[in-house]
């Protein structure tokens, strides 16, 4: 597909990502790379395989089992002017880290009035689907959308990716960058050049009038997939890519529903207190409350650790047939039966 | 960073520690302050005789008892006093307070309100002056309390197994809060621990500044010519409470007072008097003039003005 910028060609997400950190450690030296296994072995799930080989050791660089420790060690890199991307393996291991992110990551410019600058980022897959049970499938990313001071994003495509990770790595501040395991071998048109996808902008994916599907990361695919049955049947729902979770980009949320009337948000991670709670809160607390004609919905995990039974776990997940069902009730004339 | 040009230097910056945390601990008693801070008073050596090994361009981070580290390291007492009463002059714009002091562009990555939060920290400082060739020097100090933590084991070993310049400075003023060492550890002598990391330990007198700066230097020159980290345990203690609500029942008025007989800022004046630095009973004029300085500061700060309120929800991006 060619694109603004000329050439693009279809690579996986995992290609994309290690092509943005790629470009990034060519471009600037400053940039390196640092978590457990991605050296030789080329991280768990193998974004980062080739790069030791081009970067050496020194700037791709296997770290001892000490999340919190090589948390802190980006940080400090950060403030002192270098640009460490630090991969944590499973995004449920972030627990380790959750001292050196809310305390120190997100706070040391704010409580040093302004004077320190941040430039983290925090890569790690999250989600479930993959059969590896209750410690390594959940969706945390709430957690830090809840944090003032840290940036989050979750990109669905290659192509956002790339253009998200090299907006992450000019970005000032620390910004925490989830993948989904499922997503690395997606494939889609990524252009070969440089290219940034703002951080804080929601992206329309598919335009529609008579609701609006507001999702992010992979459940995005499942939103895509239901929109396409339901114009079978006549019902054209505008899909949404949130893409950034933190900064929250409300506005192109609200002109949506403000259009359709109906929302539906489809999200990963556990319904009760998750970022999707907070997208129907924008909604209901603000002016596009009165453009409602129904209560919005959400499709969200069940609030329950992650089964290993694959079909269990299919059970508490959101699925494309989850969000055909919801957005039948929301479409249903019969006002008030949706459940 | 403060460059330490003599002796008397080394005094003086004990005494204006000495002095500031007083006046701190004066005006909460006044109830002329907001908040809550941590007195450095008895530990004054440790981080002036470990930063006085320093040169421009090392770094160091604090603790939440952290006001003698940044005095040492030669933050200015009037920033540093506005800061503590909210100002918007002070270092932080009155946005941190007492924990939080930092002057990072000079080097002084900032004091921390959470035990052990900054060892990792200054791993990545540290790593980051390895990376890009510079020599320069990270400084981590940090309680016993930050001993019992995770993230000094995991900070100690990825220090050593990449020979990061890190001197880790524990200053052992035998409690974490209430919990004393002995009844926090099954081996109270921390510096035996970096036998474990693979790194030379040492135990020295906290209360004694020539011998800080002896092994805080060969620590600093290690860390310098890439012979990796160090880990010094500095004896000492905090003559007062853990905090100003502090109300001392798990400690003897004994004990406080013994400590206090081995006072560091006595002993070095009296080194000093003998070696002819200072003339026969001239500290009190010296702590006079020091007093009076830090008194200063904090009349000057109580006259500068407020921060906007808006400002509050300034600085939490870049």
């Amino acid at each position: 597909m060619p694109n603004e910028n000329g050439t693009a060609r279809e690579i996986t997400y995992r290609e994309a990502l290690r092509e943005a950190m790629t470009l990034a450690m060519r471009n600037d030296d400053s940039v390196f790379l640092m978590g457990e296994d991605v050296g030789v072995y080329g991280g768990a799930f193998g974004v980062s395989r080739g790069m030791v080989e081009e970067f050496g050791e020194e700037r791709v660089v296997d770290t001892p089992l000490s999340e919190a420790g090589f948390t802190g060690l980006g940080i400090g890199a950060a403030l002192v002017g270098m640009k460490p991307i630090i991969e944590v393996q499973f995004s449920d291991f972030i627990t380790h880290c959750m001292d050196q992110l809310v305390n120190q990551a997100a706070k040391l410019r704010y409580m040093f009035g302004g004077e320190a600058e941040v430039p983290f980022v925090l890569r790690t897959p999250g989600g479930a689907g993959t059969g590896a049970a209750a410690q390594h499938s959940q969706s945390l990313e709430a957690w830090f959308v809840h944090v003032p001071g840290l940036k989050v994003v979750m990109p669905s495509t290659p192509h956002d990716a790339k253009g998200l990770l090299l907006a992450a790595l000019d970005d000032p501040n620390p910004v925490l960058f989830y993948e989904h395991k499922l997503l690395y071998n997606r494939k889609g048109d990524v252009p070969e050049e440089e290219y940034r996808v703002p951080i804080g902008e929601a992206n329309v994916s598919r335009e529609g009038e008579d609701v609006t599907i507001v999702s992010a990361g992979l459940v995005h695919h499942y939103a895509l997939e239901a929109a396409e049955s339901l114009a079978d049947d006549g019902i054209e729902a505008e899909v949404l890519d949130l893409r950034t979770l933190s900064p929250m980009d409300h506005a192109t949320v609200a002109g949506s529903v403000e259009k359709t009337g109906r929302l539906v948000v489809v999200e990963e991670d556990v319904k009760t207190a998750g970022w999707g709670a907070e997208v129907v809160s924008r909604i209901v607390e603000g002016e596009s409350f009165y453009a409602l004609d129904r209560a919005p919905a959400r499709v969200a995990g069940a609030d329950v650790p992650i089964p290993y039974n694959k079909n269990l776990e299919a059970h508490v997940r959101p699925s494309p047939e989850k969000v055909i069902e919801a957005v039948r009730s929301l479409v249903d004339e019969r006002v008030g039966v949706y459940s | 960073m403060k460059k330490y040009e003599n002796r008397l230097e080394l005094l003086e910056t004990m005494l204006r520690i000495r002095a500031f945390d007083e006046k701190v601990d004066e005006l909460y008693a006044e109830g002329a302050l907001h908040g809550t801070a941590h007195f450095y008073v008895g530990q004054e050596a440790v981080a002036v005789g470990v930063i006085s090994a320093l040169r421009d361009g090392d770094v160091i981070t604090g603790t939440h008892r952290g006001h003698g580290h940044a005095l040492a390291f030669g933050l200015d007492v009037k920033k540093m006093a506005a800061e503590l009463l909210g100002k918007a002059s002070g270092y932080c714009h009155g946005k941190g307070g007492s924990m939080h002091i930092a002057d990072v562009s000079a080097g002084m990555l900032g004091a921390n309100g959470i035990v052990a939060g900054s060892m990792g920290i200054v791993c990545g400082a540290a790593w980051a002056f390895k990376r890009r060739k510079e020599d320069r020097v990270a400084v981590c100090f940090f309680g016993d309390g930050a001993v019992q933590e995770g993230i000094f084991s995991e900070s100690l070993n990825m220090a050593a197994v990449w020979s990061l310049p890190v001197v880790f400075v524990c200053e052992n003023n035998q409690y974490a809060m209430s919990l004393s060492v002995e009844r926090g550890f099954a081996n109270s002598r921390i510096s035996e621990k970096a036998d474990g990391y693979g790194m030379p330990g040492v135990t020295v007198d906290g209360m004694e500044l020539p011998e800080i700066m002896e092994v805080a230097s060969e620590a600093v020159e290690r860390a310098r010519s890439g012979g990796g980290p160090s880990l010094i345990e500095a004896n000492t203690y905090r003559y007062l409470g853990h905090s100003k609500s502090d109300a001392n029942l798990y400690r003897t008025r004994e004990e406080i007072k013994e400590w206090r007989e081995s006072d560091p800022i006595g002993r070095f004046a009296a080194r000093l008097e003998k070696s002819g630095d200072l003339e026969k009973g001239g500290l009190p004029e010296i702590e006079k003039k020091i007093y009076e300085e830090v008194e200063a500061a904090f009349q000057w700060a109580a006259n500068e003005p407020e921060p906007e309120p808006g400002s509050a929800l300034e600085d939490v991006y870049a």
